[in-house]
This record gives C-alpha cells, sequence and structure tokens, in this order.
C-alpha cells in the first residue's frame, strides 16, 4: 500500500513539475489560449491571428517575469 | 498529413529526445565510472524497457479510444506548456540570464555522491544495486518526458510508430556517441537543440490546439511550418532584445543563478 502510494505521489509530483513548476503563468496561459481557440472557432480568420499572437505575447510575459527575478536575486 | 509535416513531427521528436538522452547518458555515465559498468548498463536498459511499454500502453489506447479531436485539443495543450516553457528556459539561458545546463557539473557531482556512497560492494555477480538504481532513475525520468512527446505527437497524428522510431533513434545515436565521447557531453550544443525543439513543440500543440477547436489552420499541415517561423522570429527577437538591454557584467552574475527543477 506505501508503494502504491509513493508511486501516486510521485506521478503527481511529476505532473505537477511538468504541467507548472516554476511557470504556473505559461499553464494558466495555455488554458487561456484553449479556450479562446473554442470561442472563436467559428471565426476562423480571426483566430489565426488571435491565437498566435496571444502564445508569443504569453512567452514575452513569461520570459520577462524570469529576467525580474533573476535580477532580484542578490 | 503533409510530408512536411511528418518532417517536423520527426525532427521534434528526435530534437527533444536527444536533448534527454544526453542529460540521462550523463548520469549513467557516472554511475558506470563509479559503481561498474554492468550495473549502470543494466539498469539503463531497464529503464528503456519500461519506456517502450509506457508508449504502448499509453499511446495504441489514444489512438483508438479518444475521440480525435479531443485527443488533439488536449495534445495540442500538453505540448504548447512544454514547449514554451522549454522557450522560454532557451531564450533566458542565450541571453545569459540563466546558467546553462553544465553537463561536467552535473558528471561531476553524481559521480562525487556515488563515490561517497562506495560502503555497499557489488555481490559475487558483479552487480550493484546503487549503480542499477540511479541508472534506472536517470533513464526513466528523463525518458519520460519523451515518451510524452511521442505519445502525444505520434497519437495526434496517428504516427506513434514514426515518432517511437525517431525517439529511439536519437538514443541509440546519443548511447553510440556517448560511448565514444565518454565524458566530453558538454560539447553538445544542448541550448540549441532545446530552442529548435520548443520552437516545433511550439508550433505543433497550437495547431493542434487550433485544429482540435474546429480552427483550421490556413494551408492546412503547411501551417505548422509557417508556426515554426514565426515562433522562430520571436525567438531570435528576444535573445537579441535581452542580450542588447543586459549590463555585461551582471549578466556573468546572473548566468549562475539556476531555477528550481532545472533540466
Amino acid at each position: 500500500m506505501s508503494l502504491l502510494r509513493r508511486w501516486a505521489r510521485a506521478f503527481g509530483h511529476f505532473w505537477w513539475d511538468f504541467l507548472i513548476g516554476d511557470t504556473p503563468e505559461l499553464f494558466v496561459a495555455t488554458l487561456v489560449i484553449v479556450g479562446m481557440a473554442l470561442l472563436l472557432r467559428h471565426h476562423r480568420a480571426v483566430a489565426i491571428i488571435v491565437l498566435p499572437l496571444m502564445a508569443i505575447v504569453f512567452l514575452l510575459l513569461s520570459v520577462l517575469r524570469g529576467r525580474r527575478s533573476s535580477s532580484n536575486v542578490p | 498529413m503533409s510530408p512536411s509535416s511528418t518532417v517536423v513531427l520527426i525532427l521534434a521528436v528526435f530534437g527533444a529526445s536527444t536533448v534527454e538522452m544526453v542529460e540521462a547518458l550523463t548520469i549513467v555515465v557516472a554511475a558506470g565510472v563509479t559503481r561498474g559498468w554492468r550495473s549502470a548498463l543494466e539498469g539503463a536498459a531497464a529503464a528503456v524497457v519500461v519506456l517502450a511499454v509506457l508508449v504502448l500502453a499509453v499511446g495504441v489506447p489514444l489512438i483508438h479510444y479518444v475521440p480525435i479531436d479531443v485527443l488533439r485539443v488536449v495534445v495540442g495543450a500538453l505540448l504548447l506548456v512544454l514547449g514554451l516553457s522549454w522557450l522560454r528556459k532557451s531564450i533566458l539561458r542565450a541571453s545569459g540570464l540563466k546558467a546553462k545546463h553544465d553537463e561536467d557539473a552535473i558528471f561531476a557531482a553524481t559521480s562525487a555522491e556515488l563515490a561517497e556512497d562506495g560502503r555497499d560492494h557489488p555481490d559475487r555477480s558483479g552487480r550493484d544495486g546503487v549503480g542499477f538504481a540511479v541508472a534506472f532513475k536517470g533513464v526513466f525520468l528523463e525518458g519520460t518526458e519523451v515518451v510524452l512527446i511521442v505519445v502525444s505527437l505520434g497519437a495526434s497524428q496517428h504516427r506513434l510508430g514514426i515518432a517511437a522510431g525517431a525517439a529511439a533513434a536519437a538514443a541509440l545515436i546519443v548511447a553510440v556517441v556517448g560511448a565514444l565521447v565518454a565524458r566530453q557531453l558538454s560539447r553538445v550544443p544542448e541550448n540549441t537543440i532545446k530552442t529548435v525543439v520548443g520552437i516545433m513543440l511550439s508550433s505543433f500543440g497550437l495547431f493542434w490546439v487550433g485544429e482540435g477547436s474546429g480552427v483550421h489552420w490556413p494551408g492546412s499541415d503547411l501551417a505548422i511550418l509557417v508556426l515554426v517561423g514565426v515562433f522562430a522570429l520571436v525567438t531570435l527577437g528576444a535573445v537579441a532584445f535581452l542580450r542588447a538591454i543586459q549590463p555585461r557584467p551582471r549578466a556573468r552574475e546572473r548566468s549562475l543563478v539556476p531555477e528550481r527543477g532545472d533540466t
């Protein structure tokens, strides 16, 4: 039973690290992009511009956050 | 599925697998040098078998039983999270804001740790439990990410065999090259490979999120190449911008700052 629990914990830990880890903002960003894709599925012309744009903006914001946190370290 | 997207699929899986396998090989070589090669190689081989079983056990049912659009949205989201986080790391590393992955340092640290634990001697058959466990864990943990990429990309395009083949080829090449160069894994341009793979994973992820949601990209699969170009330009631009605004002396200090879960 304890072995099973250990495996379950390790499995949960892996997914937490994989999906969230140091960059929870990218996980949230992906959820927002998926939501936006579903909302815009009938507006193809808008979607093909907005979806890449959102991915780029979220990536750059996350990079800036990484830059700020590295410059805060003494 | 067009030939161009199959090529991108193979390159993405091959690149991701190469990066992860270089990291795994560092641990296997450290275990082999300090605890004996037999156990280290057995541990690595056992992990590869478990990973292959995982690909079959998870990938095949996904292809057959999950509706393709649901699969594409979920897989696309997973690839997008992974791709964007790899890109973020690569941009920060390339612009000197984050320490690069140092295989030599990892090798030295793992070797020292294993050598310290030298009380348990191998049994009569020459097997060493610690060496086996360390090599197994190293290959299994690094390989799990490869399994996810293989299953995600393979299942969403119904190309599981090709994706698994590309990963296996990368693992084989890294193993052969690793055997030849042994401790010189730091020469592998890991950050460059990671950047390229990050661009590909992000492009695939966004493409499948759109397709699965009902947004059909113009040019169908060719849109993946356009997305690859867009992400590549943004990455290059971000690195150039960050390098330009980075004061030189502080860049060196900051580059020594590691991050949690740094791989």
